[in-house]
């Protein structure tokens, strides 16, 4: 079966028309005006992982635009007992679900609901795949403070491998023409991501990620996720944490991004965080009118 | 058996008999009687009746092929398979022998095991031949008592799907087989590699996110066989669907250095790719996994020259739920027992232009030498009655739908495809016609 109009899986097949359809649509929401496009309409959050950020983003979106809200976490509910995501999806579905969020550890996991359940599925991380909703939150963002896409380059610094925030973004931004370095440690960021979209590069060198930067993306080391993997993170810091004489190397106005959650003292230091450079809780902030334009498009009422 | 349909005697007339064995490539007559072959002439030169005659004017005719590598999932996990079942499928696909593997529920550890597979209330109606586990409970700990084993109709010993790390028990279990001429088939994966792998590691499973086992856990451990198989008396090394290219350099290494390494390679290996995969469809999911266009092209060649000993199809059937998952936690498998011979012709023949003689040997005298066995693998006078007649040129679409196997987890439903099995025959009688 093929997914349900207005779902959303991932950037990588999405077209920049629509991405762009999408981001101009979401300049026109307004969290504090509510517009009631989800008047009656059923958004359940199935969230398999832990989230702060997108849960809260996607029930406010939600709630803001009329829409009732069920979420579903693993622990409490039937998944707990071993129910199927499967049978979960059709429960879901039973109940009168409208529209899917779902986040869960495992990548690919949303193509497997979109499949076998004909309710628009949004996915909103699977495990080390993709993150299309942060991916567009950032776009907006990025959008709000540079104007264009036109000319830019990004660094992305840190985990690469483990990030699905890292692979939305490549692919969004590689299809507007902007300049991406990834920049780590092999372990983290192994060569073989250049493949990932055109216009990807991959440097081992804090220095040649950010000369001639205009946005800095930072991205925490998921430990969790390392899976025998050993880091040295002294070494990490050492050569690739975010500190005021690094940003120097950037453009003078370069942006400073992170999706969070950060970890001051690792990936970047509190100047960096609490400096005037950093966009971060923006990016948080932005996360509500591109969710609203998001759920929008999964109801046929982005229009 | 009503005695009205006991048959003695069956004449395939009017083939074209392929014998890589006895290097027969020609219009032949077959004569099948009591179980063995009786005769094999020149068109319409033998003398005498037959109780039954097969037409087989445009047909391929060639020993009953063998499938060194099947999963039939008994003991125990009889919602995927059964010996009936997986049996039935084999017949479809033209097999008159499988070799099934010993991860069973329990185990296949035992003299009293081997015994229950080989009952006839199991129902199988192709020739079945047990693989036992070779350590118990295939911990990897401690060899199973291989001669005994061997005795009572083992044809060879593996741990497959869990492979001997161990280099010692690995040294202790060549040893032993070598001084019983009983095979070795290692699953070479190195397991410490792989913890949470799905997939090959390449392009696509990065762009996937998911794991990736890389070429390298298959080939250490290939390798280390290899090494020890050429350094130990006599001892026999199966290589269980090899996948990679660098494998295929050591066993290449092994074969020159005279060691006795044989090894097999699957049709998914040899069709598919990583990069065949698309949205997390887990009929891709298969261990070893789809590997590198690269790999796939090596193992081409490997076919071509006459490295490879043997195709095996690895039909590993599971349940819908096992399957219809999030793609990091479905089984590794696909069934394969019926689609083996036309994807053989389809990609080798047609598309690589190997010899059909060479495949029906990859089918029948390679995988009989790699398991000693005797009076299979080829129609000489005095061989087992088993025969494989199929169509070379009928193109037909695989419907997964009418699969004879109790699973469905493939990735070939609906692939148009040619190559057609036309009948299967097991000690002289017919078992499936197409």
């Amino acid at each position: 079966m093929n997914p349900a109009r207005g779902s959303l899986l991932g950037i990588e097949h999405l077209e920049a028309a629509e991405i762009l359809k999408l981001l101009k649509f979401a300049r026109r929401m307004n969290p504090d005006k509510p517009r009631p496009l989800l008047k009656g309409k059923r958004v359940f959050l199935l969230f398999y992982e832990a989230s702060t950020r997108t849960r809260s983003s996607f029930e406010t979106a939600a709630k803001v635009m009329g829409a009732h809200t069920v979420l579903i976490q693993s622990f409490g509910s039937s998944i707990e007992k071993g129910e199927s995501l499967l049978d979960t999806g059709y429960t879901v579905r039973a109940v009168g679900a409208d529209v899917i969020v779902i986040r869960h550890p495992n990548a690919g996991a949303p193509y497997v609901m979109a499949q076998h359940i004909d309710v628009p599925v949004i996915n909103a991380g699977d495990g080390l795949h993709e993150h299309p909703s942060q991916a567009l939150l950032d776009a907006y963002t990025i959008l709000r403070n540079k104007k264009t896409f036109k000319g830019l380059q990004i660094a992305i610094v840190g985990d690469i491998f483990h990030s699905r925030v890292a692979r939305s973004a490549c692919h969004l931004l590689s299809k507007f023409g902007v300049k991406i370095i990834l920049c780590g440690p092999p372990e983290l960021v192994p060569d073989i991501a250049t493949t990932l979209a055109p216009g990807v590069r991959v440097t081992r060198h804090i220095e040649d990620a950010l000369r001639g930067t205009d946005v800095v993306m930072l991205l925490r080391v998921q430990t969790e996720r390392l899976s025998g993997l050993k880091i040295d993170l002294a070494e990490y810091i050492a050569r690739y944490q975010m500190n005021p004489a690094r940003l120097k190397m950037a453009k003078r106005d370069a942006m400073v991004m992170h999706p969070g959650p950060i970890i001051r003292g690792l990936e970047l230091t509190s100047e960096i965080a609490d400096g005037a450079q950093a966009r971060i809780l923006e990016e948080v902030h932005n996360g509500v009118p591109t969710r609203m334009a998001i759920l929008a498009r999964a109801i046929g009422r982005m229009r | 058996m009503s005695p009205e349909k006991k048959r003695t005697s069956l004449l395939i007339k009017g083939g074209h008999l392929v014998d890589p064995a006895a290097r027969i490539d020609a219009p032949m007559d077959v004569l099948l009687k009591d179980g063995r072959v009786a005769e094999v002439a020149l068109p319409n030169k033998i003398k005498g009746g037959a109780d039954e005659k097969f037409d087989a004017r445009g047909l391929i005719v060639a020993p009953g092929f063998i499938d060194l590598h099947v999963h039939l999932r008994e003991p125990g996990q009889t919602h995927k398979e059964t010996l009936a079942t997986g049996t039935s499928a084999a017949a479809a696909g033209g097999f008159t022998s499988v070799c099934t593997m010993p991860n069973t529920v329990p185990v296949v550890d035992s003299v009293e095991w081997i015994e229950w597979l080989r009952q006839s209330e199991r129902g199988a109606v192709v020739n079945v031949f047990a693989i036992a586990a070779a350590t118990r409970s295939s911990k990897g700990a401690t060899l199973t008592d291989f001669r005994a084993l061997q005795t009572v109709g083992a044809i060879a010993v593996t741990d497959d799907g869990k492979p001997i790390l161990d280099d010692n028990i690995m040294r202790e279990a060549l040893v032993l087989g070598g001084e019983l001429n009983f095979p070795v088939v290692q699953h070479a994966e190195d397991t410490r590699m792989t913890e949470n792998c799905s997939m090959h590691a390449g392009a696509r499973s990065f762009r996937l996110g998911l794991r990736g086992m890389t070429a390298a856990a298959e080939a250490s451990i290939v390798e280390r066989d290899v090494q020890l198989a050429m350094h130990i008396p006599n001892a026999r090394l199966h290589v269980a669907h090899l996948s990679t290219a660098d494998a295929l350099k050591s066993v290449r290494r092994g074969k020159r250095g005279k060691a006795r390494v044989t090894f097999e390679v699957t049709p998914h290996h040899f069709t598919l790719a990583d990069e065949d995969m698309r949205d997390y469809d887990s009929n891709y999911k298969m261990n070893p996994p789809l590997r590198s266009v690269s790999d796939r092209e090596a193992i081409l060649a490997a076919l071509a020259d006459g490295t490879v000993d043997a195709i095996a199809t690895d039909h590993a059937p599971h349940a819908a739920h096992e399957k219809e998952v999030e793609f990091e936690r479905a089984a590794f498998g696909i069934t394969g027992l019926e689609t083996a011979l036309a994807l053989a012709i389809t990609r080798l023949y047609r598309e690589k232009r190997i010899p059909l003689a060479r495949i029906v040997e990859l089918f029948t005298a390679g995988p009989a030498r790699c398991f000693d066995l005797r009076g299979r693998g080829s129609l000489v006078r005095g061989s087992v009655a088993d025969v494989t007649v199929f169509d070379a040129k009928k193109k037909w679409t695989f419907d997964v739908g009418k699969s004879l196997s109790k699973s469905r987890n493939t990735p070939f439903d609906g692939w148009q495809l040619t190559g057609k099995v036309v009948a299967t025959i097991v000690g002289g009688k017919i078992v499936y016609s197409g």
